[in-house]
Formats: structure tokens, sequence, C-alpha cells
């Protein structure tokens, strides 16, 4: 059963790990990646409602992993598939959720529920795998801490700085995956929650990457002699992460800086501008965004709750490159005379289109030209 | 980059006839290209020769041309219109291949006609296999090994290379016609030649076998500045080996992750961006091994195609119309989304609920052909249902198919299953249930049909639920279990059929414990945003998304897949009935569930329920909006089968009164009915068992014709010449007739037939909107034969009889609308075949030749309008019948091609799919178009073949003189010979089959006969007549079965060496016929 702070209750069936799990809930219109989307640092401290109602068709297999484990609290669907049918598949999704904590409520309308978000906005919920006194419930659910003013990224970030060497793989024979770039660059990335693609991404186009914590200094950072820095996605509330934004303000200009999601609202804040909760956010991987440099659109893979007010930026220091063409809200920015640039969206994919990796081209080439200033 | 202002006149080409592998999907692109051009301002120039389409409706295009799609006429069309640019991925392959034809022939040049939407150099790298397969290489994508041959021995020498099976396609030909899988060395050259043949440029591409793999397709849409985006991913159920068209699909792809399913992404959009389609729809097609992921391409058409239909409906997205905008300069993020409003059209949809289409055959229609699928389109139609799951989504397809039969009591023979599951067939579907009813385990099933076990093991799912339910009663189920029967898509019927109560005490019940069905919206986004469009579904979820309103609103009941006999004539109906309901200021609400139709349009009405046509969901939808009026008079048997039982039930049903619609169907009261009208039919009787069939026929005398009561396009009808005939129609007949007896009438031979289509308000004014003549004498279905309006041959009394007839029958039979009449015209008598108080094949074709809008005028009529209020749309007209300015001939399009082996002599059972209509001055210039059109050209030259029945003979004399004057060669067997000898012809005597060689069938496949008369002598069982007519077929040599059509085709030849090429417009020839009146 799951109970939402405004009192609604959606009833379901329990899969998954037998136990309760509270968390903000919001839907993801994703038709394919629900295992990269279970993986993904950002949901944690959400239970994540999916609006495509059969899941778990394809099962579950280790290639697909975007972090060790899943990050949502729970998760909420149609259909929950009673078999896994992939060449790819490992095991079925449901034991992978279970044998890792995840509960998951299977036949709730998740249309109602969706719609319900969408005019009401993302609220608190509590997903009772054994149900229970609906008032009560409501009640943890309202008691539960909210998203806004919650530091999650650095509970979810690593504790200590480490190498990643992985690159993208091919999953299939026949996907012409271009060859792996020699490594000629060191990035020094940011986790506040990285997904492992856009590792996988940076080392592709030939960057030694070294992921370092959430708190991590700028002088500990610079101190790695970094060609390029990397501001990762990361869970919640971008406000209380002053101190990052602190540390992204003294690096700006030391070395090219490229920001994703989180990374981006940091850069923000670090540049003077202000972030604000969107009402239901963005979360899905078909949103046309409008590339303002090239005049393309991009289809794109989004995941997040907040945005950065393009009004409280300065624009004679950075120029706004990236629109969201459903809802105008600002997707990216790069500044006029520092090589800064970030989006908001996530041009790693996983899940989602591949339209945007030129992105992490930029980022080489903004170390290379940078380098031989 | 805002909409080309450098061009003003734009050139539609439509798909010409329904046919199958190209059906009214694509009347629902042409319509959706005309309504965005127009919109925006550009003249719309549109060329079709298929009048049954909306399309084809004088206020689509400003300029509409019904004629051929050959280079000829379409070059005096554009002479004479003068249009900037041709459009031509909106009319399937027909346009497509005539797209090329025009610009290689120069036309296009010479009169400076832009070719937009895809350039030839693209058409072609897509449409040429080989060209195609390099591109892909050239880009990195996996295609299947293989090899392009001219010749048999060639493609021999290949298969023995790479090994059987072997699959085999033809360049050039739409619906894979003339494809097909060689097993071994026998398969491979029979199909190669056939092939080799039906391939315009005469090549066949042999092909390494990817049977058995999963297949896929994506719809891809790109605009000039290069943004891409995918509309919809389709997986199909049956694995590769059953062609896309003829395979059971599911929207979105079920089993692919996201690395697997963006892997395809950028393939197609590689594909897309290499073939150089700058910019509109495309398909593309991919087979992906199960066991390793190796991916190849299977194919991409660059035009909109029956999957962009299917993916339009799937997903709310109206692919024809913004790939029209495209072509003509506009962006992808510059068209706004209809149903969102707010958001762009460049975005992918995103689906919360599943699609499943389900194919249509016919293979009861063509004894002698075998049931079995394989990589050449066989289906004539098919439905598509939207449930929020798969089960659901999959158990409304079925019942939305109509097969007659409830699933539960279909029956199956165990030990059928292996060769059912084996080799695909329309029944597989069935057969996995019962397979797994049988104790089959889902690996088994995998093993041998290569059906993903995610789909198998849903199947087996809803299969264990119906057992589960079979243990309990309707007094024992619980809440919670029929909930869930319902969330799964079970129908009231089956639960009926499995607890022994009926639909209705189900439907009671569930009511009483408020299981009732919701509905849901397609929106395009997974309700990420509101929808301002009601396009809805119905579903067992918690929250109904109807919000009715409180107009006055009618409702129509479309008229379900498409199927020989009921075809796109009925949508075309019901799409009127709509557009006029919205003129006459009532709210319209259309129930359907074909994909490949206008009325599934979400903006054909105010409101769209893509839902099943059976008794529970239309009454689901009843319930919810509450309609003043319910329309069955135009969706053909399928409404009218619901008629009665929704008016049971408290439907208001508006025009006729389903008594009356009854009384007409059953022969009994019809033929008191017209005893007391003293209009003559033939002598008829009906019987419920062979004896008493016997006895009647004996009584009436042979020939006699039998048939069941209450089916569409002569369904199972046959001519019985002796007792042997009816007793065995009696064994096989029962099946198809419904617990209905059979009907026997007198045969009338050499008859002429004739139909009429007649108009009638509740005041009981009779308008007659055309009286048609056939070509064909009676005995060939109606549907089948060629008709003239206006009639030629016809006396001014037998003319004053019909009118009055019909009037008279209108009356009697109270109707309120449209009505359709057959008689039959034998030594100056009339009969009555059959009336039918409901709007008829021939409606639209009335309707473009008169000008007068038929069902727009019945609509008001069923308001309660009189005929006298119409007279601003019958010039004045408002009894008598409707004058016609020119001379127009229907002609119908048959499948034969599609179905070696099959005898194409033409009886009372239809089995046309689809017509055209040709334009003339004079008779014979009319139907020798119809003829060009319908794909069977008359020759200009050579050697003309005939072989009459005696009593064809006389006639024949004159028909074969004329061919001669015209300088045609003669050529007769024996008896036929002698007479044309005696008459003075020069003829050359050829053998019968089994006269010796060369025989007729040789000098056919040597390509020595141009044209072939061939009568039948009587029971069509002669396996030399057939031999003949199936060579003529399958080596596209025109083939007359009746002597008059061969008059008719001597007119034609004559018209054709006197008459100019010549078009007219519609627009034109509406102006004249207002002049006529
Ligand atoms: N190499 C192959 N092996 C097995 N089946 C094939 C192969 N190529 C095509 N098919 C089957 O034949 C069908 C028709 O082929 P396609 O190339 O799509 O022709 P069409 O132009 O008629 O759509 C496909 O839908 C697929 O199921
Ligand atoms: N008594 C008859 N004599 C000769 N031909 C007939 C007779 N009855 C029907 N037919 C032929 O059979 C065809 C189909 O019969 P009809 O009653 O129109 O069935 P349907 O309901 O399928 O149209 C007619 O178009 C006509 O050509
Ligand atoms: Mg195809
Ligand atoms: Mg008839």
């Amino acid at each position: 059963m799951l109970a939402l702070e405004d009192g609604t209750i959606f009833e379901g069936r329990s899969f998954g790990a037998p136990k309760d799990s509270l968390g903000e809930v919001v839907f993801n219109t994703a038709i394919t990646g629900y295992q990269e989307i279970f993986t993904d640092p950002s949901y944690s401290g959400q239970i994540v409602v999916l609006t495509n109602p059969q899941i778990g068709n394809y099962g579950a297999n280790d290639d697909d992993l975007e972090s060790a484990r899943p990050y949502i609290e729970g998760l909420i669907v149609r259909e929950l598939s009673s078999i896994a049918s992939n060449w790819r598949s490992e095991e079925k999704a449901e034991k992978f959720l279970a044998d890792k904590g995840i509960p998951v409520a299977a036949e709730i309308d998740t249309r109602a529920l969706v719609r319900h978000l969408r005019t009401r906005g993302v609220m608190r919920g509590i997903l009772a795998a054994q149900g229970g006194d609906p008032k009560l419930l409501v009640e943890r659910a309202r008691n539960s801490p909210s998203m806004a003013g919650l530091d999650l990224a650095t509970r979810v970030s690593t504790q200590s700085s480490y190498a990643w060497n992985q690159t993208v793989q091919a999953c299939s024979p026949s996907e012409p995956v271009a060859a792996q770039a020699e490594p000629w660059c060191h990035v020094v990335a940011y986790d506040y929650g990285i997904k492992r693609n856009i590792l996988r991404r940076l080392v592709h186009v030939g960057a030694r990457v070294t992921v370092v914590p959430a708190q991590t200094t700028a002088e500990d950072v610079i101190a790695l002699k970094p060609d390029g820095i990397f501001l990762s996605n990361g869970p919640g509330d971008p406000e209380p992460l002053q101190h990052q934004a602190q540390q992204v303000r003294k690096l700006i200009g030391k070395t090219p800086i490229f920001g994703i999601c989180l990374g981006h609202q940091i850069l923000g804040l670090a540049l003077g501008g202000k972030t604000y909760k969107l009402k239901f956010g963005h979360r899905g991987a078909n949103h046309p965004v409008l590339n303002q440099v090239t005049q393309k659109v991009e289809i794109t893979s989004h995941n997040h709750g907040f945005a950065v007010d393009p009004d409280s930026l300065n624009q004679s220091e950075v120029e706004l490159t990236h629109i969201n063409l459903n809802d105008q809200t600002l997707e990216g920015f790069r500044h006029r005379s520092e090589p800064v640039f970030c989006v908001q969206y996530h041009p790693e994919a996983a899940p989602g289109p591949h339209d945007s990796h030129y992105l992490f081209d930029d980022f080489m080439k903004l170390i290379k030209d940078s380098g031989r200033r | 980059m805002p909409r080309r202002n450098d061009i003003h006149r734009v050139l539609i080409i439509g798909s010409g006839p329904i046919v199958i592998g190209q059906a009214c999907e694509f009347d629902y692109s042409g319509a959706q290209a005309c309504k965005a051009l127009k919109a925006d301002g550009y003249e719309v120039v549109l060329i079709n020769s298929n009048p049954a389409t909306i399309m084809t409706d004088p206020n689509l295009a400003d300029h509409t041309y019904i004629e051929p799609l050959s280079v000829e006429f379409a070059e005096e069309v554009i002479r004479i219109q003068r249009p900037d640019a041709l459009l031509s991925t909106v009319g399937g392959q027909t346009a497509l291949n005539l797209s090329v034809a025009l610009a290689e022939a120069g036309v296009l040049d010479r009169y400076g006609v832009e070719l937009i939407g895809a350039k030839v150099e693209s058409i072609k790298k897509a449409e040429d296999r080989l060209l195609f397969k390099d591109a892909m290489r050239k880009i990195g994508l996996d295609t299947p090994q293989s090899q392009l041959v001219n010749n048999v021995d060639d493609g021999v020498a290949f298969a023995n290379r790479i090994g059987y099976p072997v699959i085999l396609r033809p360049s050039f030909t739409m619906g894979g016609s003339g494809g097909g899988i060689a097993y071994n060395r026998e398969e491979l050259h029979e199909i190669l030649e056939r092939g080799l043949d039906l391939s315009p440029v005469h090549e066949v591409l042999i092909e390494e076998s990817v049977l058995g793999w999963k297949e896929f397709e994506l719809e891809v849409m790109r605009d000039l500045a290069d943004n891409a985006i995918i509309v919809c991913s389709i997986e199909n159920f049956d694995p590769m080996g059953v062609h896309t068209g003829d395979s059971i699909t599911v929207a979105p792809a079920q089993t692919l992750t996201d690395r697997e399913y963006q892997m395809m992404r950028d393939a197609s959009l590689r594909c897309l961006r290499e073939i150089g389609v700058d910019t509109g729809g495309s398909n593309v097609q991919f087979a992906i091994n199960p066991q390793d992921g190796r991916m190849v391409i299977v194919e991409m058409n660059p035009r909109v195609s029956r999957s962009s239909a299917l993916a339009s409906k799937a997903t709310g997205f109206p692919i024809a119309k913004i790939a029209a905008k495209l072509a003509v300069g506009y962006r992808l993020d510059e068209i706004k989304n209809d149903i969102t409003k707010v958001t762009p059209a460049c975005f992918e949809p995103t689906l919360d609920y599943v699609v499943v289409k389900i194919p249509r055959w016919q293979f009861e229609k063509f004894p002698g052909a075998e049931p079995v699928l394989g990589t050449q389109m066989k289906s004539v139609g098919e439905v598509m249902a939207i449930g929020r799951t798969f089960k659901q989504a999959l158990a409304k397809g079925i019942r939305s198919l109509e097969t007659g039969k409830p699933a539960a009591a279909e029956k199956f023979d165990p030990d059928l299953i292996p060769k059912r599951l084996i080799t695909p067939n329309p029944e597989r579907l069935g057969y996995v249930r019962f397979a797994f009813e049988q104790g089959w385990t889902l690996e088994q099933i995998h093993e041998i049909t290569a059906i993903d076990p995610w789909f198998l093991r849903q199947i087996r799912e809803m299969v264990d639920l119906e057992l589960e339910l079979g243990k309990v009663s309707l007094d024992t189920v619980s809440r919670e279990q029929l909930l869930t029967a319902k969330r799964d898509g079970i129908s009231d019927t089956r639960l009926g059929l499995l607890w022994k109560t009926g639909s209705r005490a189900v439907r009671k019940k569930r009511c009483e414990l408020g299981i009732t069905a919701v509905f849901n919206r397609v929106d395009t986004c997974a309700a990420e945003f509101e929808s301002f469009t009601p396009y809805l579904y119905s579903s067992y979820e918690s929250e109904n998304e109807a919000a009715p309103s409180d107009r006055k609103k009618v409702m129509i009941l479309g008229s379900g897949p498409n199927r020989i006999g009921q075809g796109i004539e009925f949508d075309y109906c019901c799409c009127h009935a709509s557009f006029a309901l919205q003129e006459f200021g009532y709210e319209s609400i259309m129930v359907n569930c074909n994909p490949e139709t206008v009325s599934t349009d979400y903006d054909t009405s105010d409101r769209l329920y893509f839902e099943p046509l059976t008794r529970e969901e239309v009454l689901n939808i009843y319930d919810v909006e509450k309609p003043d009026g319910v329309i069955v008079q135009f969706g053909g048997q399928t409404p009218l089968n619901l008629a009665l039982p929704l008016k049971a039930a408290g439907v208001p049903i508006i025009g006729t009164d389903p008594a009356d619609i009854d009384l007409a169907e059953d022969r009994k009261l019809f033929g008191r009915l017209l005893d007391d009208l003293k209009i003559p039919s033939p002598p008829n009787g009906s019987a419920t068992s062979a004896d008493e069939a016997c006895a009647i026929a004996r009584r009436l005398g042979f020939p006699v014709l039998v048939r069941p009561s209450y089916v569409l396009g002569g369904r199972a009808m046959v001519i019985a010449y002796d007792e042997e005939m009816v007793r065995r129609y009696m064994r096989e007949a029962v099946v198809f007739s419904q617990d209905r007896p059979v009907l026997i009438d007198r045969f009338l031979e050499s008859a002429t037939e004739i139909d009429v289509d007649a108009l009638a308000d509740q005041d009981g004014s009779v308008l007659i909107a055309g009286i048609m003549e056939h070509i064909e004498e009676a005995g060939v279905h109606s549907g089948d034969s060629s008709c003239v309006l206006p009639p030629q041959g016809l006396s001014r009394e037998i003319l004053n009889t019909i009118q009055d007839y019909t009037a008279r029958l209108a009356r009697a039979l109270h109707v309120i609308g449209l009505m359709n009449a057959q008689y039959a015209i034998k030594d100056g008598e009339v009969f009555v075949l059959e009336v039918n108080p409901r709007a008829s094949r021939t409606v639209p074709y009335v309707s473009k030749a008169t000008g007068v809008p038929l069902p727009k005028i019945a609509v008001g009529l069923m308001l309660g309008k009189k005929l006298a209020e119409f007279r601003h749309l019958t010039g004045d007209v408002v009894s008598g019948v409707l004058p016609v300015s020119q001379c127009f001939v229907k002609s119908p399009v048959f499948p034969f091609a599609k179905f070696p082996g099959v005898d194409p002599a033409l009886g009372p059972e239809m089995r046309s799919t689809g017509e055209v209509m040709g334009v003339g001055e004079n008779f014979g210039e009319a139907f020798g178009k119809a003829q060009l059109s319908a794909g069977t050209p008359l020759p200009d030259s050579g050697t003309v073949f005939i072989s009459v029945n005696d009593h064809d003979k006389a006639a024949a004399v004159e028909i074969a003189a004329t061919f001669a004057d015209y300088g045609f060669q003669l050529a007769a067997t024996r008896g036929t010979a002698a007479l044309l000898k005696a008459a003075g012809l020069a003829v050359k005597t050829v053998f019968k089959v089994n006269e010796g060689r060369p025989n007729a069938v040789d000098l056919l496949k040597a390509g020595s006969l141009k044209l072939v008369i061939y009568t039948t002598t009587g029971s069509h069982s002669f396996s030399d007549e057939q031999a003949i007519r199936r060579t003529a077929v399958a080596y596209r040599v025109p083939c007359i079965t009746t002597i008059s059509g061969a008059r008719a085709s001597a007119q034609a030849v004559v018209s054709a060496r006197r008459d100019p090429i010549r078009v007219w417009s519609l627009q034109e020839i509406h102006k004249l016929a207002a002049n006529a009146r």
C-alpha cells in the first residue's frame, strides 16, 4: 500500500523486500531503462513510479548498473514481470530488488497516481509492504524529512577517492562503438552521486579519471593536478551544498569544468545563481532540449527535481546554451570567459537517447584548447 | 526554418485501390497530408484512382483527380495543373513508384516539379535492396548476407553457397508480393520465377535466413534541420519469417533493455541520414538474434507506411500530418503537439499503456490457397487494441477481430498442435493458448515457435487465470477475482461461457459489485502533461478520464477490421456521419478498432473511443456518454449485428428502426413483405436440413443459389447445379450460418444486375441517388462486378419499374437515411435480389459521381430533417434520380496474385479487396481507365484468346470482330474458333490443356496471348478452365470471365484508339453536374 502525505492511498500488491520505506514520490516516463533508474544515486530519498506499465520484462544484468546498488527507496509499477526474457539478463528484476532490500508495489493504478502528482506536485509518501492503518501511514509520511534543504549528495558520495578505468562496452556484436581514445588527460570527478556511464563516457573520450568525495576541498583537487574537473549528478536539493559551491568557485578558472545535473546546479550556485524546486520535476527520456548555439534539438534524458533560475544568473558572465522546449526551463549554460560549461540533463543517457554524447567531446576539446594557453 | 513560400501548388499522389499490403492507412495519411497543406495555405492537387477514400472528397484538395495512377494520366494532370512540388511519401509504394517513374520519364523536369519528401536517389537507395545493403554496410550496420539475381541459375548457385532456407525478395514490390521462403531447390525455382516476373526491374534478392529472430520496427521522423525523433517502437510477437503486416505486433517494444533499444535508435537515425530521407516519416525494420543480440537491419521504407498509421494511432502522434508539414520546410520544434497544446511535436511519445495489433485473414474465401504465413503479406485487415497491460490489450484485440466465434467456442485439435505451432498460420495464437491448456510447457512452445518467452508467459498467465476462474462460479467468485479478470481483459461473454450464465448475468453481477469500465486517455506523454484531446480506451483502473460533455451528441459505431465485403467504403460513411453531425451542431462520438482508418484519427470526431465493437464495450461507452442517439447504419454488418441487442438494452438507435433492418435481412419476413407489395423476387425458400434443402431446390429447379442468412459480401454463397452440391454445401455451410437457416433461391441465369442507392426521410419521400448497371451479369457478386453510372442499356420502363420498386420498398421498410437495393433483370422482368436498409459499398462512388454527399444528407434525415431541406445539396432534385454528367465506371480489384493456385473465376462470393473509378465521356473510355487503374490494363495490340460457352457464342462473334477491326489477332479453342471462322474471321486454333501442346497455358507463359476472354461452362470445376485462368493471373494477362465484360473491353479498346488522354477534376465534374440539373 502507498500512503501520500496529502492523505491519498493507493492499494497494490507487494513484491521485492517486505519492508516499509519512506521517500519523496516521483515519476519517470522513460519506456526503457528501469535498471539504470533503480541504480541511479540521484534517486536516493525517492520512491519511484514508472509510467511504463510493464516492468521487469528483460530482467537485470551487471553491465547495466549505474552504481553498486539500487538507490531508489521503493518502486511503484502497474505490472511486474514474473519472468526475465533477454540474452543479457542475469536475474529477475524482482529478485534484484528484493536482494538489495527494495520494496515494490505492483498492480497500482500508476496513471492515476501520476496525474495526482502532476496536479498536486511531488510529495512525501510511505510504501508499506504489509499495509497497515492508512491514518498512521499518512502520519508517518508527513513526519518524514522533506527533500528541500536535505544534503543527500554527501551521504551517497564515495568516502575515499579512487581511479576509474572502465570504458563503454557494446551491448551486441552489431553495435558499432567508436574505438576508445588513448588516455591523454586527467579528469578529477566530484562524486555527488555519480552515474557509472558518465565515468565510462569520460574514459571513452580519453580521460584518466580520479573520483573524489563530495567534501573534497578545491586545494586537494588542485593537488591532483587535473587537466579538467567534472561535477557529477546527484540527489536532492542543491541549496544546502554551499561548501561544494565554494570549492567550485575557487576552481573556476584553474582548469576546464564540466557539470551535469546537480553539478550544473552547483555551478549555478557557485556563479551566484539561485535554484528552485520544480512542481513535479523532469524525469524521463524524451525531453526536447534546444541547443541555442547550434539551433539543433536534442532528445534528452532527464532526472531533476530542482532547476537553476536563469534570471538569477549574471548573463554578462554566463551564456544560456540549452533550453527545455516543453517548459522553457534552463538546461545548460557556459561561462563567457572561462572554460566552464554544464547541462542540467544527462548526456551520458543510461537510460535515454544518445543525442548529447557530443558534450563529452566538447569537454575534451575544452581541455585541449585550454592546455595550449 | 518556417514554411517554404517558394512553392504554392503541391501535387499529392494517393495509393490507389485497396489491395492486400496497401489498404486504407494511406487514405488516412493522404487525407492528413491534404488537410495539413491546405490549412497552411497551399493549393493541393490530388490524384488517386480510388473513389472510396476520404482524401478524394472534393473539399479535401483544391483539384481532385480520380484518374489512373499511370505516367500518362499523371503527366496530363501535371500539364494542366502545373504544381510546383510533388509530395511522394504519403501514398504508399504506389505513389513512391509513380513518382520515380515520373522523374525518370523526365516529366518532373519538363514541368519544373520539385520532388519533396524523398528524393529519387533516396527512394532508390532505400528500395533497391542491394544499394540499400551497401549503404548500410558503409555506415557499419549489419545486414543478412545476400545476392541480387536476375535469373534462376544464379539464384540456385548462391543458395547452394549460403545454404537453405533462403529468403527471396523481388525489388520494388509492395507487401512482399512475389517474395517467399525457399526451403529447397524446387521451392527456390518456383518462387524465384514468380518473383523475377513480378519485379518491375526483374530482380530478386536472395538472402540469408534469419528466421526465428526477434523482429522490431521503429517509426522515425526527420526535418530539414536534421532534427530526428523516434515516434514509436514496435515489437513483433511473431518472429522473423512472418511479414510484419501478418504479425501480431506490440507497441512499445517489450523485451529490449535501454542499451539495446538505443542501439536500434542510433542505427535507425544513421540509416535515415545515410539514405538521405531529408524530411518526413520513415519506417526501419530490424531483426535481433535472441541468443547473442546480433542485430541486422531488414529494410527501411522512406515514406509513411502501414506501421506509421499504426504508430500514429498507438501514440497519438500524427505522423502523416507532420511529415507533410516537414516536407514544406517546417522544423519539428516549430510544430505544436495537438494533444498537449503546450509542448512541441519535437519529442518522443511515451506510452503508459500497451498496444496490440492483430491482422485479419480471409483464406476461407480463396479455396486452394494454403493458410500459411510467410514473408509475403496475406492479411486483408487488422485491429488494434489499447490496454493498460499487454494481457488486457491482447484480449481486447482478439474480440475486436469479430471472427464470429467467441474464443472459448473455437475448436482446436490436440493432434494439430505441433503442426499449427511450427508453421505460422492464422490460428497460431489460438493454438498457443490451447497448447498451454493441454499442458505444454513454455519451453516446449518457445522451442518450436521461437515466440519470445515474455509473450508466451503472458499468455500462459491468461490461460491460468481462466482455469482458476473456471473453478469458481458466478455466485462464488470474489470481487477481487472478478476485478482481476476484467483488468486482464476477459470479456463478460467469455466469463458467461465459462460459468454458463451468459454475459448479461456477468455484467449485472459486476455492476452490482461496482466493477465498471473507466476510460483512460491516449496523450503522447504518459500523463506528464494535460491532454486536451478525448482519445480514449477502456480499462478497469481507478479513475475515469472520459469527462463527457453535456452537449447534444450522437455516437457512431464503426465497421471494425477491414475484410472483403466490408472495407473502406463503410469507414468513409462513418467519417462523413461524424463530419455531418458536427455541422448539424451535434457532438460526434466515434467507436472503432481499426487503426488503418480515417475514422480512428483523433481529429475526425469530437471524441474517439478506440474499442472493440462488442455489446459489452459499446454499452460501457454508452453508460458514460449517454448519447442522444446511436448510428448503426453506416458501419456495415458489424454495427447492424449489435443493433437489436443495443436497442434491447435501451440504447436509442436513430434512423431506420433495427426491427425494420432485421425484417429486410430476414428472408421469410421480407418475402412476405414483397408478396404484399407485389414486387417479384427469385423464387426461394429456406432450410435447416439437407433433405429440406434438396426438396426446395427441386421445387425451385436447378441451378439454385444457396447461402447462410446474415452475412455480408456473399460469404459462403454458392451456385448449386445439382443435389450433390446442395448436400455438400449443407455439410460445410453450417459453421457460417450461426444457427440461422440456409437460404435457397432460384438462380437467374444471364440476368442483368442493378445496384440502387436511395435516400428516404421519415415522411416517406425517396430520392434515388444512383441506378448502377453491372457489367457482369447476376451471379457475380455486386462487389465483384464492374458497374456504370448512368446505366447504359436499360429501357425507360425498366428504369421506371426500378424507381417505383425502390421507393415503395423504402417506404414499406420505413427507411430513414440510406437504403441499397439489388435487382436482377431477366427477360425484361425486374426481380429484387436483396434490400439493405443501410449505407452500401457504392455510397462513396455514387457521391463522387453525382457530387451529392449522400451520407451527410442521410445523417440529416436521421436527425429528423426532411429531404426537401437539402435542395441546396441535391441541386433541387428531391425525388426521382440524381443526374450525372459523365460516364463513371467502378471496377473491383482482386488479390488473386497473392494466392497462387486460386481460381480467379468470379462468382456470388465476393473476393475483391478494393475498387477504382474511371471517368470518361463515353462508356469505353471510362471502362478502359477503370481497367488500367485496377491493374489489368487492356492491351492495345496482340493476340486475343477467346473461349466461350455455348450460349455466349453468338455475342462472342461480334466482340471478336471488333478486336479484329482494330488490328488484334484472334486465337480460340476449337469450338469457338470454328464459330469465328464460320463468321469469316481469321483465327488461330489453340489446344485446351488436355488436348496437346503447345496449349493455351503454354502460350500464356510464353507471353504470346495479351488478353483472355474465357467464360465458364456452368459449374466452376473444370480443371482445364481453371489452369488457363490461373496462368493468366500469374502472368498478369487480363482475364475476362464474362461475356458482358468482354463486350465492355472491346468498347474500351475502341475508345483507347479514338479518344485522347484526358482527365477531369471532381470539382469540374460537379460543376457540370450542377449545370445538368
Ligand atoms: N533474411 C530474412 N530471414 C527471415 N525472414 C526475413 C528475412 N528478411 C525478411 N524477412 C521477413 O519477411 C518480411 C518482409 O520483408 P521486408 O523486407 O520487410 O519486405 P516488405 O517490403 O514486404 O516489408 C519481414 O517482415 C520479415 O518477417
Ligand atoms: N437469385 C439470384 N440469381 C442470380 N444471381 C443472384 C441471385 N441472388 C443473388 N445473386 C448474386 O449473388 C450476389 C450476392 O447476393 P446478395 O443477395 O447481394 O448477397 P450479399 O448480401 O452478399 O450482397 C448478388 O450480387 C448477385 O450477383
Ligand atoms: Mg517490411
Ligand atoms: Mg448484395
